[in-house]
């Protein structure tokens, strides 16, 4: 372990990490060899063709899968299964349909044995966070998915996490929600102060958000890439050099 | 542009009060009337057609007395205490298979679906008793248990106790895989998981379940007072029967219908109160 710690938390290391699936008796290799530091306060985002391994990697930072080979160490601690510091986002909002949202909000405190009083105040600065300051009462079903999916972000953010894992939490989202939903991220990340990784399928969402580009490899001849994004914060979507980014990544996908 | 204009809330309070002009009352107590005759129109038409078949003697009054002529025999029955004395004994033996049923199939239930290896040992020897038709083992649970109540609550017991037992464990079983690892995310142990996702989420299918096993336990009433019973409605509605006192064999049968509903109905009641999360069906 690295005594050169920094005085923010919520680094990540991945070193020489590997993950095979047996599919119909056939060993598929989703993860060879991946090596990847994640600075605290980082916001990587991993991109890929489908079946590339991205819910995978996040699995397994999650600590919700097991790697077969290499680590994972957070602040210089191997992984070993779910950690307090670390939380998830789903591509769903995993509600429990019978808690109201300020119930789903606090429910992670709870977990963790956090008096129901406290819990439910600092629940309620992340409700408010989320623009759902009215909503504490109503239940899931009486949610639009936009809005079902803020209430998982506030979970997650309550019980303030070094790390945020995402993946594609944006995905169910229509295009004007999404583009809402991209900013209101990028002003949690910031205020937060919290390192971020996030799998999305949305090259402009990778390019609105992300530090780096995480590229994974789909075909075994492909490599693992990693691309800078150092444009200014707050960044703006119709600037000629985050189109250029855009198209950049476009490229690396063949697709331009 | 902020999040709350792009998702304009729908109104979570309750409904700002309607005006109370005359106007507004008629409107309201023809649109109450459009609506019970909706859901009942067809079973008012159906007791007055009973009603008009068995006076005009289209149907032969014998067999199916004037609804008239039922009620009064039921209003008899119950004046003169003889048919209180038959709904106390028999929701007496209903009632402890019921309880029994609930005490066993909701605790085994939970237990066998969450481990998944005790249930895959007993799921055989479960679908084969559960086939097993209660009736047909009726005899058998005689010969162990004598000819009295013993027999009798265990056959209603036995009926009442797969539906209870099946659905808890389908209700275990289907708790969204994805709900629960959600909650190991955040730390939850197997015991909390249990208790604040699994167990809510079962209990929709468990009052399904409760229902199924309230409707049973008094159906199998009728079976179950057949043979060395001098007291119950089931054994009433036999009894009249052999007597041809058909008025009285049909009072015993509204009866025990009225049960059923009465019981459902407080069944549903309970659930709209634990799951006011979920729509309920009635
Ligand atoms: N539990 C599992 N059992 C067997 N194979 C699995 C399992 N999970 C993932 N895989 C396999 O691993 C590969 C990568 O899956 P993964 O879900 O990580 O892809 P992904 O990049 O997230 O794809 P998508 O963009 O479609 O979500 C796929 O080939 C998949 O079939
Ligand atoms: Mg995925």
């Amino acid at each position: 372990m690295t005594i050169a710690q920094s005085a923010q938390r919520g680094e990540v290391s991945i070193r020489d990490l590997s993950k095979s699936f047996a599919i119909n008796g056939r060993s598929i290799n989703v993860l060879k060899s991946l090596n990847l530091d994640v600075k605290p306060g980082e916001c990587l985002v991993i991109v890929g063709a489908s079946g590339s391994g991205k819910t995978t990697l996040l699995r397994v930072l999650a600590g919700l899968e097991q790697a077969d080979g290499g680590r994972v160490l957070i602040d210089g601690a191997p992984v070993r299964g779910v950690g307090a510091e670390r939380a998830v986002i789903f591509q769903e909002p995993r509600l429990l349909p019978w808690l109201t949202v300020l119930g789903n909000v606090t429910f992670g405190l709870e977990v963790r044995g956090i008096a129901r009083a406290e819990a439910e105040e600092r629940a309620r600065g992340y409700i408010r966070l989320v623009g759902l300051g009215d909503f504490a009462d109503a239940y899931p079903r009486q949610l639009s998915g936009g809005m079902a999916q803020r209430v998982g972000i506030a979970r997650a953010l309550t019980v303030q996490p070094e790390i945020l894992l995402l993946d594609e939490p944006l995905g169910a989202l229509d295009a004007m929600t999404k583009i809402t939903m991209q900013e209101e991220l990028a002003r949690i990340w910031h205020e937060e102060n919290v390192t971020m990784v996030v799998v999305t399928h949305d090259l402009e969402e990778a390019v609105y958000l992300a530090d780096r580009v995480l590229i994974l490899p789909k075909e075994k001849g492909d490599t693992t890439r990693l691309i800078d994004v150092d444009l200014p914060r707050p960044r703006d979507r119709s600037e000629i050099r985050f189109v250029r980014h855009r198209e950049a990544l476009l490229r690396e996908f063949g697709l331009h | 542009m902020s999040l709350q204009q792009i998702e304009r809330p729908f109104f979570v309070g309750r409904e700002p009060h309607r005006q109370k002009s005359v106007a507004g009352l008629v409107r309201q107590a023809s649109e109450a009337a459009g609506s019970f005759l909706s859901r009942y129109g067809v079973l008012l038409g159906f007791l007055t057609l009973w009603q008009v078949a068995s006076s005009l003697g289209w149907i032969n009054a014998a067999v199916f007395p004037p609804l008239g002529t039922i009620v009064a025999a039921l209003w008899d029955g119950l004046v003169d205490g003889a048919l209180l004395d038959d709904i106390a004994i028999s929701l007496q033996r209903s009632g402890t298979a019921f309880v029994a049923a609930v005490l066993v199939a909701i605790p085994l239930g939970l237990f066998m679906g969450q481990v998944r290896a005790v249930e895959r040992a007993l799921d055989p020897i479960l679908q084969v008793f559960r086939q097993t038709s209660a009736l047909a083992l009726y005899p058998v649970f005689i010969l162990l248990l004598g000819l009295g109540e013993a027999s009798k609550v265990f056959v209603i017991f036995w009926a009442t106790l797969f539906p209870l037992l099946l659905n808890t464990i389908g209700g275990v079983k289907e708790v969204d895989k994805k709900l629960i690892e959600m909650a190991r995310v955040y730390g939850a142990s197997r015991l909390t998981v249990f208790r604040r996702v699994v167990l809510p989420g079962a209990v929709p299918s468990i009052f399904v379940g409760l229902r199924l096993s309230a409707t049973t336990a008094l159906l199998l009433l009728i079976a179950s007072e057949m043979i060395g019973a001098n007291k119950g409605v089931g054994f009433q509605v036999m009894n009249a029967q052999y007597n041809f006192q058909i008025p009285l064999m049909f009072a015993a049968i509204l009866l025990l219908a009225a049960l059923g509903l009465i019981a459902n109905f407080a069944l549903v009641a309970l659930q709209r109160r634990l799951c006011r999360w979920s729509e309920v069906i009635g």
